[in-house]
C-alpha cells in the first residue's frame, strides 16, 4: 500500500518525540512490520530514506522488526502461524480466522542523541 | 515503484518459483548503554501506530459526522468497476427522499465530481495529485467545502485502486467495495485487505455476466473466505437490478448510524 505516506507519518511520530524528549539526532529506528499489515518491507525501506531528509533522523538506520502472522480460528479456537488472512483453519478446515498478531505498523523505538 | 505511495512493481513473491530475495533475517539489536557508547544515547520507547496521526483525524471526522447525524460511506474499487456510475444512481434513486453531499477522489480531473454535480448533488473532488488513496485528513480539509447534508448520507468515492485505500480510516460508518464482473473472480484474494475491511461487497455489471465467462458464485466464495461476514449484493447500475436491495442496505445503516460508528 502505501509506504511513502506511512514513512512521513514515521518522521512525524519522531518529531513530535524529538519535540517533546528533547533529542537531536536519532541513530536507529525500530519498525515493527507485521507480515499481514499490508505494508511491504521493501518498499517502506525505498521510503524510509527519502521521508527522513532534512528530519532528525535524516542519516538513521532503519531496523525492521518482521513479527509473522498468527491467527485464531472462530469455530474451533485452533490458533497458528498464518501467511495469508484467508488460509483456512489447519485444524478444523474453516475460514474467516481471526488475527491476532502481525497485522500491527508500529514505531517500536528510537536511540537517539 | 510509485515514489508517492510504494504502490507498483516491488512485489516479492513470484509463483511458480523459488521466493526470491528472502528477507535477512531480523537484527533486533542489543541496546547499548549511554554509558558503554561515551556518547549521550539512548533509547526511545514509543510504540506508536503508524497510522495513529490518521485514526485521529478520523476519530474527529466520525465525531463530526455523528454530530450532524450524517451516515457516511467509503466506496472503493478498481479503475473503472462502475463506481461513479453506481453513484449516481444511488443519489438519483435518494435524493428526494433525504440530504445527499458526495466527496470525489481522484489523481487527477473534476470530471467525477461534474457527473455527480449533474444530480443536483453537491460535490466536492480531491485531487490526490501522485497520491493513490484518501486520508482522513484529506476529508476533513474537503468538508467545509461542501453544504453538510444534515441527517441525510455523505458519499467518499475513494480513489480507484484496490490497495492502499483499504488501510486508512476516513470516518465513515462502513466500507464498501465494488467488485465488477469485468474484473477476474480471483480479486478478493489477490487484494485481500481491501475485502476484509469492507463490510458490503457491491458485484457491479451483473447485466454483462451472458457474455461473460465470470463466475459469481467462486467470487463470492473468495470473497467469503477473506470475510466470512461481508454482505454480498450482485447489482447492474445499468439495469437498475439489485438497487433495491443496495438501497434497503443503506437504510438499515442509517436507522442505526449512530451505533454503526
Amino acid at each position: 500500500m502505501h509506504e511513502m505516506s506511512l514513512a512521513q507519518s514515521v518522521r512525524e511520530i519522531i518529531e513530535a518525540a524529538a519535540h517533546e524528549q528533547g533529542f537531536v539526532r536519532v541513530k536507529t529506528v525500530w519498525l515493527e512490520i507485521g507480515r499481514l499489515s499490508c505494508v511491504e518491507a521493501e518498499a517502506m525501506r525505498f521510503c524510509f530514506s527519502a521521508a527522513m531528509q532534512g528530519s532528525v533522523a535524516e542519516d538513521a538506520e532503519l531496523e525492521i522488526v518482521d513479527t509473522p502472522g498468527r491467527g485464531r480460528c472462530p469455530q474451533c479456537g485452533h490458533e497458528a502461524q498464518i501467511v495469508q488472512v484467508y488460509e483456512a483453519c489447519a485444524q478444523c478446515g474453516s475460514y474467516g480466522l481471526q488475527v491476532i498478531d502481525g497485522d500491527a505498523m508500529r514505531v517500536k523505538e528510537l536511540e537517539v542523541e | 515503484m510509485c515514489m508517492t505511495c510504494g504502490c507498483g512493481s516491488s512485489e516479492v513473491l513470484i509463483r511458480g518459483r523459488k521466493p526470491a530475495a528472502k528477507q535477512a533475517p531480523v537484527r533486533f539489536r542489543l541496546h547499548e548503554s549511554a554509558a558503554d557508547s561515551g556518547h549521550a544515547q539512548r533509547i526511545v520507547k514509543l510504540e506508536q501506530d503508524i497510522l495513529s496521526e490518521n485514526d485521529r483525524h478520523a476519530q474527529a471526522n466520525r465525531r463530526h459526522f455523528q454530530q450532524h447525524g450524517m451516515l457516511v460511506l467509503n466506496l472503493m474499487s478498481s479503475p473503472g468497476s462502475g463506481k461513479t456510475t453506481l453513484l449516481v444512481r444511488t443519489l438519483e434513486a435518494l435524493r428526494d427522499s433525504c440530504a445527499l453531499a458526495v466527496i470525489e477522489g481522484d489523481q487527477q480531473t473534476e470530471q467525477d465530481a461534474e457527473r455527480i454535480r449533474a444530480t443536483g448533488v453537491p460535490a466536492v473532488q480531491i485531487n490526490t495529485g501522485k497520491g493513490c488513496h484518501l486520508d482522513a485528513q484529506m476529508v476533513g480539509r474537503a468538508l467545509p467545502e461542501l453544504p453538510l447534508p444534515q441527517g441525510g448520507m455523505l458519499f467518499i468515492e475513494n480513489v480507484g485502486n484496490l490497495v492502499c485505500p483499504a488501510g486508512f480510516d476516513l470516518g465513515e460508518a462502513a466500507k464498501v467495495v465494488v467488485l465488477s464482473v469485468t474484473e477476474g473472480e480471483d480479486k478478493p484474494l489477490k487484494y485481500p485487505d481491501m475485502f476484509r475491511a469492507a463490510s458490503l461487497m457491491l458485484l457491479n455489471k451483473c447485466d454483462l455476466l451472458p457474455y461473460l465467462s465470470f463466475d459469481v458464485d467462486q467470487a463470492e466464495a473468495y470473497a467469503r473466505r477473506v470475510n466470512p461476514a461481508l454482505r454480498i449484493i450482485r447489482i447492474s447500475a445499468t439495469t437498475g437490478v439489485g438497487m433495491a436491495d443496495w438501497l434497503a442496505w443503506l437504510q438499515a445503516l442509517r436507522t442505526k448510524a449512530p451505533e454503526a460508528t
